[in-house]
């Protein structure tokens, strides 16, 4: 099987508007959640998120554009372009017909939705904007991505829920190392942050209303956040016949489902997950240095995951340490594995172990090593990033320096 | 119907049972009401009241809202309604 290494990373989030703020962020230790600002934000309860400021659509995409894109969209245009541009690829006919683009989403054009149900229902008006279509459909940012660069290779959507993006990348490594292609753009981008796409998570009420505190016997729920993270997957020895510069291999991917609650976490399912990609990866749990987790906060995640990690890891789990970077950059659902991905890359790339903060006070069933509150700098081999979807999809993926 | 007729109702529906098989001193875990459930009953009893029940699911027993009987929902949802409707 052929080697999948990644040469590219770009991302726009609550931390930042690219790969090294946001990674400086993570180092730092900031949080990037606060006040939602949108319209009817006054009827809500839940008024926080990890919400990208300071960003104007203007600035990045002409008015046509615009017309054309809702924000998951720009989120993964902008996030493809620093990541491609890193890269240093240039698409040739020849390279663009073996290169694809496989994106995460759970909401896809969620924003564009809510705008228009606005305007037909709540407005009253009998007459949309002729996009709406093309602007809300899930597979959306992944075709603009490929109509840009245009890539001519496999190229689509995967939506479950927050492991979109785990999933999706896992397909585009799948694909290089099958020889599939040679090249893969991917990883995934959310924009829920508008009053439908809160309006109904807080129906759950697993949602907290003053800040995303994973793994602290204080923890109250999950916080939303926005945007998205782009990689460039490239075969390996493509990659080093060109002298790019690369980030970290890939080097196993695994995907269970529980088949057994809708919403409930499952301890079993999850170990199987993260067992099956370090038997993928053929590494075994004592060269696991660091887990990005899926650490959403709510009760029953943290807890069940961190079960789940001493399952699949064994002895070897009071050794690792793992952390959710939620709670910096709020939950981006279908994008959140994109993000995640930054972090699990710059801990085998640069040691740098991004914290979990928000930790105040230690919960007995949270017994792990979770990198309370303050980076680390430690050489880690072997890091692996967790993500688990409501619907019972468990997503896993391996990465290792070169 | 009185406010805890309402709710019998409504914890009845949720639990597949009759409301005859519901009473006051019931408690949700013995009617078999599970986390997705108490939600709906929740959701339901805003509805039917139309008042706004303070229930995070990560904890539910941090709320003010006490959940363990049907006489300790009553008692609370009289007190939300005496609170939001003055």
């Amino acid at each position: 099987m052929r080697r999948v290494v990644i040469t590219g990373q770009g991302t726009i989030n609550a931390l930042g508007h690219d790969a090294k703020t946001t990674l400086d962020a993570m180092s730092n230790g900031v949080c990037g959640i606060g006040e939602l600002e949108f319209q009817n934000v006054d009827r809500l309860n839940v008024k926080i998120g990890g919400q990208i400021k300071d960003y104007k659509a203007d600035d990045f995409f002409n008015r046509q554009e615009i017309g054309l894109y809702d924000p998951f969209t720009q989120f993964a245009l902008i996030s493809a372009k620093e990541a491609i541009s890193q890269s240093g690829l240039e698409f040739t006919e020849e390279l663009a017909t073996h290169t694809g683009v496989i994106l995460g989403t759970a909401g896809g054009g969620l924003t564009t939705q809510d705008e228009n149900y606005r305007t037909v229902y709540e407005d009253g008006k009998n007459r949309v904007h002729p996009f709406v279509v093309p602007r809300l459909m899930n597979n959306a940012a992944a075709s603009h991505v490929s109509m840009i660069y245009g890539l001519n290779g496999p190229t689509f959507t995967v939506a479950s829920a927050c492991a979109s993006s785990n999933h999706a990348m896992g397909q585009a490594y799948h694909m290089i190392r099958s020889g599939m292609s040679d090249v893969m753009i991917t990883g995934g981008s959310e924009s829920m942050l508008c009053f439908g796409g809160i309006k109904a998570w807080e129906g759950l009420r697993v949602m907290s209303k003053d800040g995303c505190r994973p793994f602290c016997a204080t923890r109250n729920g999950m916080v939303q956040g926005e945007g998205a993270a782009v990689f460039v997957f490239e075969e390996y020895e493509h990659a080093k016949a060109r002298g790019a510069t690369i980030l970290a291999e890939l080097i196993g991917f695994a995907m269970t489902s529980d088949a057994a609650d809708i919403v409930m976490p499952s301890q079993k399912g999850a170990a199987s997950a993260i067992r099956r990609a370090l038997r993928d990866a053929n590494v075994s749990p004592e060269n696991v240095g660091y887990v990005n987790a899926h650490g959403t906060a709510t009760t029953a995640n943290d807890k069940t995951e961190c079960a789940a990690i001493r399952e699949a890891l064994g002895a070897a789990a009071d050794d690792v340490m793992i952390s959710s970077t939620k709670a910096m950059h709020g939950h981006l659902i279908g994008g959140t594995g994109g993000v995640e991905l930054l972090a699990t890359i710059a801990a085998v790339n640069d040691g740098m172990i991004a914290p979990t903060i928000n930790h105040n006070k230690i919960d007995p069933e949270c017994d792990l090593d979770v990198v309370p509150n303050t980076a680390r700098q430690e050489k880690v081999d072997v890091a692996i990033s967790n993500a688990f979807a409501f619907g019972g999809l468990n997503a896993v993926l391996a990465v290792r320096k070169v | 119907m009185s406010v805890e007729d309402k709710i019998i109702a409504i914890v009845a529906e949720q639990a597949f049972l009759e409301p005859s098989d519901v009473t006051s001193s019931s408690t949700l875990e013995e009617l078999g009401v599970d986390s997705m459930a108490l939600v709906e009953c929740i959701f339901a009893i805003e509805e039917e009241f139309d008042i706004q029940v303070p229930f995070n699911a990560n904890d539910p027993k941090a709320s003010s809202f006490d959940i363990s009987s049907i006489q300790s929902i009553t008692q609370a949802v009289e007190g939300l309604i005496t609170a939001q409707k003055a």
